[in-house]
């Protein structure tokens, strides 16, 4: 009885049934445990968590220095949105670095990317944590401050592209947008 | 029972000592100790109040994200959030835990509880840190979500009562190891621990670890808010604060199978299938869990792949393992028991044939199968490194953890109260006819909620965000979902004011029990010429149960390939 001491004996092998379960779902846990590493070296997302340690300040100051390099125009919203009115839009050489800010309350800059070129995005946030959340694909990734978080982002599709805030960031966390633009 | 341990000598501790302050429970014939049952009733009273508050936050988070209707402001929306998550994560479970914890240490050992001035310190400290978290969040100077993430601050006092509350829930962990220890000094019981005691111990031992995290999160954040040292590094905080907020989720689940077994046996006379086994699971939690805080970090800086590969598995799924486990011996044991009773028909006679009018029994059943079909398959495909890609911080995450911790684990614990009130308060249900249909709209208010959550999550749309409408992004399909979720809320909310109005209804103006049985809820009697015990010793008695655990398979299993599948449809990333 569950509620009552045990006196008999009530060391049992599993048996019938109940072994037939425990290896099924032994064997079902090994499947889920060997995807990952299976994915890490045959599949093509993957999150590395490839980073590097950097002062927010610094990290302002390469990024302006990446806009000024390589600034192609200006995004200005259609959407009324106080918080991100107007964005520089920059484009990267392919293959090359990006830098993407998450502040209260934006993403800076917009970015402009060739469709199956591959490019190193440096995300990082400047006051309180941000999340990355590219939509309507939703690919999502955490911008922390002190964090230079290094993503290798292959676009494979064209179209505008909105990355929305999904780490709370204070009031305006909800309208936090950035954008990121494939051709 | 009681005239057999009356006859060895047995130290103080033991109920069956002369002078231990207790009573015979004229339902089950158990001693119950006085000390303990207040200490229950105390707890779970309290327990219910945080509850209540946090219910009715949820019905305002619900009617807010369902955009139609975005009934509060943007302060107020992200105020009650953290508000609700403290409310319902920290407050209402660690108390009920603890009333679950001095049950199981005392009545099932015939035991006496080991000391009525630590319950009573550990109580007051509880009691006093939830006030003051309450407080300190609803004057607005801490809205900064459950989470607290650094940098984002709060006033010293959130840390404080959050420390507080930790502190007290150790203290009361601390009277129940102790009570198992003097119980068994005392000779109070003879053999090994009962499954019930066994499963609260598995928790209570997560609960120290999980605590211990706690401490060293928050600590150096308290430190931090008042002035007095460097502010402590984000990533390390995200890594020590979720061996706390996961860990935590795994003490709920051990206090949920615990449950699980508990009300098996009390309504059906179920019992496990085999101890060996059932006891070697929550032993498996014991050991695995803790890896299980990577699962907030999978798309984090700062933390490799092989570390969050690892982490995220903990150690081949053992865990998981553990959690298949019970979902065969839970209901395995309580087919085996059905048949035992006569209930022979068929592959699932014995499921038609329950007792499901009796609340406790629906109520647990509703929480095996949204705990286990919704809740671990999600969890487990949601907390797969790289599919987390496509789940972090959407709607899909409060989507899995409203089917564990609210229809898995709270609604389990609801299931109890329908035999604690009679047995521990002394009073019978009022109002039987509404606890009759109360799990039903929990459980599936509950349901619609998370399939409203999932699937706006799946669509992109994020957790913890006031408006869906600012970004520009969502369509009609991620209204229709949010439109779910409100309706499964508001349904919910139904069913927590229910099972609220039922419990504290029932305190005042249910009638008394002393000296008769409870009323009973509904128990299936034996039919003519069955014989309990008569399937002891047959291993292939569960023929409904093994059925019924490969549907779950063949869900989860095509679940988790088909996120593969969407993961493999997004752009490539390393």
């Amino acid at each position: 009885m569950s509620l009552r001491p045990l006196t008999a004996p009530w060391f049992h092998a599993p048996a019938g049934h109940e072994k037939l379960w425990i290896g099924v779902a032994l064997v079902w846990c090994f499947v889920m445990s060997l995807m990952m590493p299976y994915w890490h070296f045959r599949g093509k997302q993957n999150s590395t968590g490839e980073a590097y340690t950097v002062k927010p300040d610094a990290f302002l100051e390469r990024t302006q220095k990446f806009v000024e390099t390589n600034r192609v125009g200006t995004f200005k919203n259609p959407i009324a949105n106080a918080l991100a009115a107007e964005l520089p839009i920059v484009e990267p050489p392919p293959g090359g670095d990006a830098y993407l800010i998450g502040r209260m309350w934006q993403w800076y800059p917009a970015l402009r990317l060739r469709v199956g070129e591959t490019y190193r995005i440096h995300l990082s946030a400047l006051d309180l944590q941000h999340g990355f959340s590219l939509q309507p694909l939703n690919m999502n990734f955490q911008a922390v401050p002190g964090y230079d978080h290094v993503l290798t982002l292959t676009p494979t599709s064209k179209g505008e592209y909105t990355i929305v805030c999904n780490e709370f960031c204070g009031i305006g966390h909800h309208a936090m947008t950035g954008k990121i633009f494939v051709e | 029972m009681t005239t057999a341990s009356a006859t060895l000598s047995v130290g103080p501790h033991s109920l069956a000592a002369p002078d231990a302050p207790k009573r015979v429970c004229d339902t089950t014939g158990l001693g119950v100790c006085l000390a303990a049952q207040r200490f229950i009733k105390l707890h779970a009273v309290v327990g219910i109040v945080f509850l209540l508050l946090g219910g009715i936050a949820a019905l305002l988070l619900a009617l807010t994200r369902w955009q139609t209707v975005h009934l509060l402001p943007a302060d107020w929306f992200y105020r009650v959030i953290t508000f609700h998550g403290i409310n319902m994560l920290i407050l209402w479970i660690l108390f009920f835990e603890v009333a679950i914890l001095y049950f199981a240490c005392t009545t099932p050992l015939n035991a006496k509880l080991y000391s009525r001035k630590v319950a009573w310190v550990g109580f007051i400290l509880m009691l006093a840190g939830g006030i003051m978290v309450d407080w300190i969040i609803l004057v607005g100077k801490a809205d900064v979500m459950m989470t607290s993430y650094l940098p984002l601050l709060a006033h010293p006092a959130f840390y404080l009562g959050i420390i507080l509350v930790a502190v007290g829930t150790l203290v009361g962990v601390y009277n129940f190891f102790a009570t198992l220890y003097v119980a068994k000094r005392d000779r109070a019981y003879e053999g090994s621990m009962p499954i019930v005691t066994f499963g609260a111990l598995a928790a209570a031992i997560i609960a120290v670890v999980t605590l211990l995290h706690g401490a060293v999160a928050m600590i150096p954040t308290f430190t931090y808010s008042m002035g007095w040292t460097a502010q402590p590094d984000p990533i390390w905080y995200r890594m020590i604060w979720w061996g706390l907020g996961h860990q935590s989720q795994q003490v709920n689940v051990c206090a949920m199978v615990t449950v699980w077994y508990l009300l098996s046996n009390v309504i059906v006379g179920a019992k496990p299938v085999n101890e060996t086994v059932c006891r070697t699971a929550f032993a498996l939690y014991i050991l695995f869990i803790n890896l299980a805080s990577a699962h907030h970090l999978l798309v984090d800086p700062g933390v490799g792949a092989t570390w969050k590969i690892w982490n995220t598995s903990y150690a081949m799924y053992l865990a998981v393992l553990a959690s298949m486990i019970h979902g065969f011996t839970v209901p395995g044991g309580v087919e085996i028991a059905m048949r035992e009773r006569g209930y022979n028909r068929g592959l699932f006679g014995w499921v038609v044939a329950l007792p499901w009018r009796n609340p406790a029994l629906s109520g647990t059943v509703l929480s095996v199968i949204i705990f286990g079909f919704l809740g671990g398959i999600t969890g487990v495909t949601l907390g797969t490194q790289q599919i987390n890609i496509i789940a972090h911080n959407t709607l899909r995450i409060p989507g899995h953890f409203h089917v564990t911790v609210v229809g898995g684990t709270t609604l389990a614990f609801m299931a109890l109260a329908y035999y604690v009130i009679p047995l521990i308060f002394q009073r019978d249900f009022i109002w039987r006819g509404l606890a009759r249909i109360q799990p039903w709209l929990f459980g599936i208010g509950i349901t619609l909620l998370a399939f409203g959550m999932s699937f706006a999550g799946s669509l992109g749309v994020s957790r913890r965000s006031w408006d869906v409408d600012a970004q520009g992004v969502y369509g009609p399909a991620v209204h229709l979902w949010l439109g779910v979720l409100g309706i499964g809320g508001v349904l919910a909310f139904i069913g927590l004011l229910a099972f609220v109005l039922l419990c504290v209804g029932t305190l005042f103006f249910g009638p008394k029990n002393n000296g008769r049985p409870m009323a009973d809820w509904g128990t299936p009697p034996i039919q003519a010429g069955a014989q309990i015990g008569s399937l002891a010793n047959s291993h292939t008695a569960t023929r409904g149960t093994i059925v019924l655990t490969f549907v779950f398979l063949a869900c989860f299993v095509v679940y988790y390939f088909a996120n593969w599948k969407a993961l493999a449809d997004v752009w490539p990333v390393r």
